[in-house]
């Protein structure tokens, strides 16, 4: 019996000890000089993990440990996501971390450890593995916020990123002992069975509510956003990147896990709040960013607004909206991969240039880059052809067809306030004035290759989206019942 | 039939562009040549190519015909074919791209990126005039904005900053209400097929009971919303009164070229989507906000010909007298009978020659003396006869002088809605006389008098190139003046059959209003 259940977890299990065998490795060898090779190793590992995970199980849904750990369609779906994200942000953050002194060899383990919690809530049947799994992930995170050590913006970032997750975490748990004691017992399939249309007790919901209080922290939804922008600002750009993708995926897949498995019987009391965190995700989102100048905080603002939108999909409370939310995810996840890649590039004598007036007449320097930045920004707006309108397209159908009119509407007049700062890097790239100094023209390596093949996805994915969609409407399928 | 003519047509362009993008190399004057070379003979066989469709074309079947069809995302169609109502706007968008290419032969500034965007932006174009999907015409027409947006914004004068914001997020915000309803329209009917598929969008009645929301009453129920979200996008595009103040500044700031396509071939987007979407869908919504309509077209031929009277500006000045044109269109659509419907057809297709050349001749004179400002000419018959006759040829088709293209659009317009309302016919009918008001006025503060001004002593008459970009712009305007038929009879069955439907539908929905009470 035991066997079998570790079997469905083998690929967290491979993920877990190759960490702590690195730790150990480095620790008894050359320590940092490792640091080179283990986030290839670790890259390398997470790659074949994801293929592993996506070729197996063909589509069934294996139980392990009665229930709390959950291997279906949907998990492996986001497991996929969230292993590939890892694996190019490590490839991404490589030359930028050994040149600043921070590739210690302990990033590459804290990322695989911060995985691996990932895997964990995205696979969670039950309250206590969704709260392992978030605590594993949130705190590599929060060490790897602040692995700057010597920057008091990189240590600050960290801090306040673990004060306030404290906090969230400590309004999850009180979530979940309020739903412990009214249901009676943690486990998601239990709940479903005491959540019931008109059965759900006042202390249930109190219990839900303060979940979803939580999951929305996770995610960075208004009104629980407010650590996004300091820590994308005040972290290594590569980690940013870490947090714009992989921990967005996991937390909204989780979202929607919790959601679906435990409360799914009850649609109506939380759909109302859902729709609600994304209605003020969006527009704060859109109008917060127009102000910023530095691109890290512009992209944290726009990361909330893209939240929003995912969480449109989730408001729905229907499969096509889970499909419609996992498509939008694995979008934004490939478009913040290239446009954090571009953000890396921007280097002026080797330090980091995170300012966007600092782009003028970017094209004139880079003109490969700074058409596929062009075609990210567009993306990133929802404008066509590039696949982010899709992405809006299906949020907006899966609402509409929940009854959401009003939602749909919200959402599109956000995303024309959205449009007018991704605009404006436009603006400066293509429009701008020449200026005598300009940005470095290094050679980008990886990151250049990362940049044009986010953007040539965005472009020739409206073929067929490579298959994703009817992936992810199996993966949806798989949730919902 | 099974043929890829259209998508032929249509990913010349941009196949072209690729090319240019990826094995052009090198930013000196024999790139750009080639460059400038390269896009010229693409938009010329593409117009080639175009003409085969022309000639293959059945005016007779009011089917769509050249259908083109592939499976696509979400179980939507990639689909393009022709119909009578969309064919001549295809062939308007291959006609005038080689000449918007000619015309730009004078750039200089990063060639290569110019040539690209034109070309992509002819393959937009194209595809929105031949998308039969509900979400393939969207993405057309909304992917023309980034070309557009570029366009204003590198190519652009002074202004150009401002003009090239103001261009996307006012047309973004006009179309995204349209996407809503779009995905509406796709839940309601099953399906995104605009026409000639089992279940398809044109044969589909959207409900139009009234309904309440938020306390008040909407007569024609969805069909008035839905009505109203296409309307919020394709009355900015058109552009109409009062939501037509983004594009004066586009057309200033936009280069001569971007003008051209401007004012030709994206205007008349606002007015086919009229044609495709909102009144054949939507009758009961169309009917209702018909009065509406017909008035905000009587104020806008009106009004803006009452400011482009004002004008110092002479791209501004023809940018309201745009204004103004297109709204005898929108009141000849929404006559909705078939000397409105034709007319409002004709005055699109007429338009875009005139207008084109319009804004060419601005360009001729901008090119010798970089400024546009009316008071900076006068005389200029004296050094530049050739030019003058030109000029004052398509003066006078803005005018709608009878014998050019310019009557026919005009007349048929206002004959069309003389018989539904009157009022408003009449209204509309000063317009013309106000047109050739600031039409000639313009024409005489520049062209004739005494050359008086330093300046201007040494201006030169036109080059053969430029004569012969006017060259075919010329014989349309003319052929067309004398023999409309050769659209009509184009336009014709398809058109009647849409003002049959029209009718039709409106019909059987006031029998289901009077059952419905009946019963009660």
């Amino acid at each position: 019996m035991i066997s079998a259940d570790l079997n469905i977890i083998l690929p967290e299990i491979v993920l877990a000890v190759f960490a702590l065998l690195g730790l150990l490795a480095a620790v008894y060898t050359n320590k940092d000089g490792a640091a080179g090779v283990l986030v290839w190793l670790t890259a390398a590992l997470m790659v074949l993990l994801a293929g592993w995970v996506a070729m197996s199980g063909d589509g069934s849904t294996n139980i392990a440990f009665h229930g709390m750990f959950i291997d279906d369609g949907f998990a492996r779906f986001a497991k996929v996501a969230i292993l590939l994200s890892a694996a190019a942000v490590l490839v991404m953050s490589k030359s930028y971390m050994s040149l600043r002194g921070l590739l210690r060899f302990e990033y590459p383990m804290l990322v695989a450890l911060a995985v691996v919690g990932m895997m964990m809530m995205v696979s969670a049947g039950d309250l206590m593995a969704l709260y392992m799994g978030l605590e594993l992930q949130s705190l590599a995170l929060y060490v790897v916020a602040s692995l700057r050590r010597d920057s008091v913006k990189s240590t600050e970032a960290g801090l306040k990123y673990f004060v306030l997750g404290a906090l969230s975490s400590g309004l999850l748990l009180y979530g979940a002992s309020l739903v412990y004691g009214y249901a009676g017992t943690t486990l998601f399939a239990g709940i479903i069975t005491t959540a019931q249309t008109g059965g759900a007790s006042l202390g249930l919901l109190f219990g839900l509510v303060f979940l979803i209080s939580g999951l929305a922290f996770k995610v960075s939804a208004v009104p629980f956003h407010m650590w996004t922008p300091d820590v994308y600002e005040g972290a290594p750009t590569p980690i940013a990147a870490f947090f714009a993708t992989a921990p967005k995926m996991a937390a909204m897949a989780l979202f929607a896990r919790v959601m679906h498995d435990a409360f799914g019987q009850i649609v109506s009391d939380w759909s109302q709040i859902v729709a609600l965190l994304s209605l003020l995700s969006m527009f704060l989102g859109g109008v917060a960013a127009i102000g910023q100048t530095n691109i890290k905080r512009l992209m944290a603002f726009s990361s909330i607004a893209h939240m929003g939108y995912a969480l449109m999909g989730l408001a729905a409370g229907t499969a096509f909206g889970v499909q419609a939310m996992l498509v939008y995810m694995a979008i934004y996840v490939t478009m913040n991969l290239g446009t954090f890649a571009f953000i890396l590039l921007m280097q002026k004598d080797g330090a980091p240039i995170t300012d966007i007036t600092s782009l003028h007449m970017y094209v004139k320097a880079a003109p490969g880059r700074a058409l596929a930045m062009l075609v990210l920004l567009f993306s990133l707006a929802g404008v066509p052809p590039m696949l982010g309108f899709f992405g809006k397209f299906y949020v907006l159908r899966a609402a509409y067809d929940a009854g959401m009119t009003w939602l749909a509407v919200a959402g599109v007049i956000a995303s024309v306030i959205g449009a007018y700062y991704y605009l404006r890097i436009v603006f400066y790239m293509y429009f701008g004035e020449e200026r005598s100094e300009s940005l470095d023209n290094q050679n980008g390596g990886v990151l250049t290759v990362v940049l044009m093949a986010s953007a040539l996805i965005m472009v020739v994915g409206v073929a067929n989206m490579f298959g994703v969609e009817s992936m992810a409407a199996a993966a949806a399928a798989s949730l919902v019942n | 039939m099974d043929t890829h003519l259209l998508s032929i047509i249509t990913f010349v362009p941009a196949f072209a562009a690729l090319i240019l993008a990826v094995f052009l190399r090198g930013d000196d004057a024999a790139a750009g040549r080639n460059a400038k070379w390269l896009a010229f003979i693409t938009t010329t066989v593409t117009f080639v190519i175009s003409l085969f469709v022309l000639f293959e074309f059945d005016p007779s079947n009011t089917d769509f015909q050249f259908v083109d069809e592939a499976d696509w995302l979400l179980g939507l169609k990639y689909r393009l074919g022709v119909d009578g109502i969309s064919i001549l706007f295809v062939m308007l968008t291959t006609f005038m791209m080689p000449l918007v290419i000619a015309a730009s032969w004078n750039v200089e500034h990063r060639v290569k990126e110019y040539m690209i965007a034109f070309l992509l932006l002819e393959t937009l174009m194209l595809g929105v005039f031949m998308a039969l999907d509900l979400v393939l015409f969207y993405l057309f027409f909304e992917a023309g904005l980034i070309p557009m947006f570029l366009i204003i914004g590198i190519w652009g004068g002074k202004e150009r900053i401002y003009a090239s914001f103001k261009f996307f997020l006012y047309t973004f915000l006009g179309s995204v209400l349209m996407l809503v309803a779009m995905v509406a329209m796709f839940t309601e009917a099953g399906t995104t097929c605009i026409g000639g598929c089992e279940i398809s969008l044109l044969t589909h009645n959207f409900a139009s009971d009234n309904f309440e929301l938020l306390g008040i009453q909407i007569i024609g129920g969805m069909q008035t919303l839905m009505f109203l979200a296409f309307f919020a996008s394709f009355a900015v595009k058109m552009p109409m009164w009062p939501v037509h103040t983004w594009l004066p500044d586009a057309h200033v700031q936009a280069p001569t070229a971007g003008s051209v396509v401007l004012a030709a071939i994206l205007l008349k987007m606002g007015g086919y989507g009229f044609l495709r979407f909102s009144l054949p869908m939507f009758p009961v919504g169309s009917e209702v906000l018909t009065p509406l309509i017909l008035w905000m077209s009587a104020i806008a031929i009106v009004y803006t010909s009452l400011v482009a009277l004002v004008q110092q500006d002479m791209k501004k000045l023809i940018a309201y007298s745009s204004v103004a044109h297109m709204g005898f269109v929108t009141m000849g659509i929404f006559a909705a009978n078939q000397q409105g419907v034709d007319g409002a057809i004709f005055q699109m297709i007429s338009h875009g020659f005139i207008s084109a050349a319009l804004f060419l001749c601005v360009g001729v004179i901008y090119d010798r003396m970089h400024t546009r400002d009316i008071d900076a000419y006068g005389g200029l018959v004296n050094r530049m006869p050739a030019y003058a006759l030109i000029f004052l040829l398509f003066t006078m088709a803005n005018v709608g002088l009878p014998g050019t293209s310019g009557f026919v659009g005009e007349f048929l317009t206002l004959m069309g809605t003389f018989q539904v309302n009157t009022w408003v016919a009449a209204v509309a009918a000063t317009g013309v006389i106000l047109s050739a008001g600031y039409a000639l006025w313009l024409y005489r503060r520049v062209v004739m008098g005494d050359l008086i001004k330093e300046s201007l002593k040494a201006i030169t008459d036109m080059t053969p190139r430029e004569k012969w970009i006017f060259a075919p712009l010329v014989v349309m305007t003319l052929l067309l003046g004398v023999y409309p038929a050769l659209v009509l009879d184009m336009i014709g069955p398809s058109v009647t059959a849409l003002v049959e439907n029209y009718d039709m539908a409106l019909e059987a929905a006031d029998t289901a209003v009077q059952t419905a009470d009946a019963s009660h």
